[in-house]
């Protein structure tokens, strides 16, 4: 994937043909799409009319529930402290995203976060309560540092929850927390770096030819403060004003062996026109003709989704989705930028394991509003999916949680992580009171549901801001930041759109730590279900006719039941030699069938076989 | 493959021990009330950098200041009689203009102020203060809850004393608004909402500067969005402006 870093020379100081053949691409598949979308059902089995999430019991702890092809195997409720048991629409006490690291999840929460024990997921365990309130309380974890956003004018440098009364008060902090967390029960602050807008999300970076600093990309949404407050803080929201706190990120580095040296960098302009300078380069605000969606201009990043192994991120920047070169963490460079008439806000981004696909989240509403009625449009509050060639951006498809919501349900598109199912592209996502949706995205045309979980609204008569926040694959379970009801942990079941085989393969993916918006590159460790896996895969798609399949089944068994060993490498390396001839004969003709499939299953065997030596 | 049904994992059925919530509302100066939530089992608070956090006693785990104050309240209820002559405004494009874009705005502000109003009311609501009083055209209202010492600058004194709020219109500059048509019209439109929502921008700004204001996790999402919303549409409405030919039609 390197490709995408070694373009990103030429693509520098090119920026007008460059957003002129995007434009293209967006306007053809726009056209492209819309036909699809209408005629498509994005639930393979269930349309409006079945579909078990409509139609749910409304409680708090006692809402109905509908799942399919996964289930719920914990729940805790949020911690005493962290909630105000007179109503689930106490927003002082909302959870937010969600952090990992060993068998620990970091839960986010306005009032500070959580540290759980998941050495056994189904009997999560409560470590510590931290509270430090300023919400919104986004965290990622690195080695013993946990970083934290603070985004409201309530945060106290020393973690009170009085508030500060003052306009300008040098108690007041909003920006990024940086907490020592090598004692688990006793977190200290070592480093507090304000910023002008505070910080609504982070992104941690890791910088892949210096391993002793780490960089946080700051993405601050709301008013800045005055200058007298935090000097430097320009809060004017001029375009031509060359010092205005808007229209820029926070490039934040941390000195990994000092931490408490952790400072603000820059704050780049990386919205400026290529040509002009003009720091107001991007999308200006408003709608894109008649029955389009009005979309915030451009004048901050929402969220930042950094992928350092390929030297990428993808910028969700309020009215733009933008490709990033990071391969300098320090110099984020804009490779690509993208408008889309159906988005609202660009809030997230989350990259296919390959680096070729971006799916862009549309916050309509805010996060706030039920934007799934059944009136919605399915192309509104719903992601958008990008192929990436050359580092630019394609607009392939949508996709939106295939079930109506309700009235009283906040509903949109939000914050999901991939689900490592070699050979497909799978996400998680949250959609808020609208659950948690599973779907393929492996055609980002044609993307489609897999599994879900919903419960039933939080009431039938007030709407309040509640449901999942997050939900993320980590190492073999999927776990659930619901924003009133707590912490849940999830799990797939095999089904007919996704095997045991996939599962288990899925499952031998481990990660030590794990933050949703510094994506990680995904290995497989050469284990014989991957090719199991593939060949599920294969069966799937018709990718060999059925009684040649049946041998390969056969086959495959037979050799996995062998004992380890020359013999058993043997059978690897003859068999998979083997299916590789199945694949000539598909290319040449003589055989029906999907000659990639069969070489994926092929190369899965050669992989366990070189692991035996 | 598919289950419905009850929720029966055993949740802890924590008693309500709020007694104590205390609401703000107009009762005036700064509201200190404090609620004491449940306390959890294990609970830290840090301090500075550099400095150690200490273990939270039991009296004091999940104590929480009630973060509203009367300012807050005031901007609330100011806001949704600011929101509601925008909406006036807005109702008055059909027949009276064909130009699309405008139509497009109009829209767009009756419906997110629409939201917005019965956000702010909620809000008004949850926290035991009073509704404004909403019936009649809003600038009378905007007199009739206008503050005793804030605006004095921008719209001069009135019977009472009592200013109105940023930016809001005149009975004299609606009449004007509504006989317009046209491009007449779609020039006098887009001044005054441009200058109405300046007004909303600058109560904004007041509330932040007031003492204790904005503390709030609700109200300051808010006004945030407020600021952010109306800064976008004065923009995109200055650009559309700049494209109406000038003349007296």
């Amino acid at each position: 994937m390197n490709h995408l870093r070694r373009l990103e020379g030429h693509d520098r100081g090119s920026s007008t043909p460059r957003r002129g053949l995007a434009s293209v691409a967006l306007v053809l598949g726009t056209f492209l799409l819309v036909p699809s979308l209408l005629n498509g059902q994005q639930n393979p089995v269930f349309t409006p009319d079945n579909d078990p999430r409509v139609g749910l019991g409304a409680g708090w702890m006692d809402a109905e529930e509908a799942s399919w092809n996964m289930r719920l195997l914990a729940h805790l409720p949020r911690p005493d402290g962290f909630y105000n048991p007179e109503t689930p629409g106490d927003s002082r006490f909302s959870n937010t995203d969600l952090a990992f690291q060993g068998d620990l999840v970091f839960v986010g929460n306005y009032h500070g976060f959580n540290i759980y024990d998941v050495s056994d997921p189904r009997n999560p365990r409560l470590r510590t309560s931290v509270v430090c309130p300023g919400g919104q309380g986004d965290l990622s974890v690195y080695g013993n540092l946990l970083f934290m956003s603070a985004q409201e004018v309530r945060g106290r440098i020393d973690c009170g929850t009085q508030g500060v009364d003052e306009a300008v008060s040098p108690d007041r902090f909003r920006g990024v927390r940086i907490f020592d967390i090598s004692d688990l029960d006793d977190p200290r602050q070592v480093a507090a770096v304000q910023t002008c807008r505070g910080s609504h999300t982070h992104t941690i970076v890791e910088d892949l030819n210096d391993p002793s600093t780490l960089y946080v990309y700051n993405s601050g949404t709301s008013a800045s403060r005055s200058g007298e407050e935090l000097s430097g803080c320009v809060d004017v929201q001029d375009p031509d004003d060359p010092t205005t706190a808007y229209w820029s990120i926070d490039v934040i580095r941390v000195p990994l062996d000092a931490p408490e040296r952790a400072e603000r960098i820059s704050s780049p302009r990386v919205f400026a026109d290529g040509s002009t300078g003009r720091i107001a380069g991007l999308w200006q605000g408003g709608d894109h003709g008649e029955g389009t969606q009005t979309t915030r201009g451009t004048d901050r990043c929402h969220d930042i989704t950094a992928y350092p192994e390929l030297g990428i991120a993808g910028g969700a920047c309020s009215g733009n989705g933008i490709l990033f070169d990071i391969s300098n963490p320090a110099v984020p460079v804009r490779l690509d930028e993208v408008v889309d008439p159906n988005f609202a806000y660009w809030h997230s981004a989350t990259f296919n394991n390959d680096g070729t696909t971006v799916i862009f989240t549309d916050e309509w509403g805010g996060g706030s509003q039920p934007r799934c009625l059944a009136s919605d449009l399915p192309e509104w509050g719903a992601n958008a999916l990008f192929q990436i060639v050359g580092g630019r951006m394609y607009l392939a498809g949508y996709y939106k949680l295939p079930a109506p919501q309700t009235a009283t349900e906040n509903c949109v598109a939000h914050n999901g992580s991939l689900v490592p199912v070699p050979g497909r592209d799978i996400k998680v996502q949250a959609w808020y009171q609208g659950g948690v949706s599973v779907f393929d995205f492996t055609d980002p045309s044609n993307p489609f549901e897999i599994a879900f979980f919903d419960r039933g609204p939080l009431s039938d008569d007030d709407l309040f801001t509640g449901g999942y926040w997050s939900t993320y694959w980590y190492n073999g379970y999927i776990y659930g930041s619901e924003i009133s009801r707590g912490l849940d942990v999830l799990e797939l079941t095999a089904n007919e759109f996704l095997t045991e085989n996939e599962l288990e393969a899925a499952r031998l993916v481990r990660f030590e730590e794990f933050n949703p918006q510094h994506q990680p590159r995904m290995f497989w460790p050469p284990e014989f279900v991957i090719a199991r896996a593939f060949f599920d895969q294969l069966v799937r798609h018709d990718g060999l006719p059925a009684a040649r399949a049946g041998e390969v089944a056969a086959e495959l068994d037979r050799i996995d039941a062998m004992g380890e060993g020359d013999v058993k490498r043997g059978a690897l390396l003859d068999f998979a030699s083997e299916l590789w001839g199945d694949a000539s004969r598909i290319e040449r003709g003589e055989l029906a069938g999907d000659a990639e499939r069969v070489r994926r299953v092929a190369g899965a065997l050669i992989d366990v076989a070189a692991a035996m030596r | 493959m598919t289950q419905k049904g009850s929720a029966t994992r055993n949740w802890l059925v924590v008693p309500a021990l709020l007694g104590a919530l205390a609401l703000g509302g107009c009762a005036g100066g700064q509201t200190t009330a404090v609620s004491t939530l449940p306390a959890p089992a294990s609970v830290v608070q840090p301090g500075p950098p550099g400095e150690g956090g200490r273990a939270l006693p039991e009296g004091e785990r999940g104590t929480v200041r009630l973060l509203h104050t009367e300012a807050d309240v005031r901007f609330m209820q100011h806001m949704i009689v600011h929101h509601l002559q925008a909406i006036e405004m807005s109702r008055l494009v059909p027949g009276r203009t064909e130009r699309p874009e405008i139509h497009r705005i109009a829209e767009r502000i009756d419906r997110s102020q629409d939201d917005e109003i019965r956000l702010m009311s909620r809000w008004l609501l949850d926290r035991g203060a009073e509704l404004p009083d909403t019936a009649g055209p809003a600038h009378a209202l905007a007199v009739a809850h206008g503050t005793h010492d804030a605006h004095a600058a921008h719209g001069g004194h009135h019977d009472h004393g009592a200013a109105p709020m940023p930016g809001m219109l005149t009975g004299e500059q609606m009449r004007e608004l509504e006989a317009a048509r046209g491009d007449a019209f779609d020039r006098l439109f887009l001044r005054f909402m441009v200058l109405h929502h300046e007004g909303a921008i600058e109560m904004v700004e007041e509330l932040f500067a007031s003492p204790g204001a904005a503390q709030d996790t609700d109200i300051f999402r808010f006004a945030s969005h407020v600021d952010a919303d109306q800064r976008m549409e004065i923009a995109r409405m200055l650009n559309l402006l700049r494209t109406i030919p000038p003349g007296g039609g």
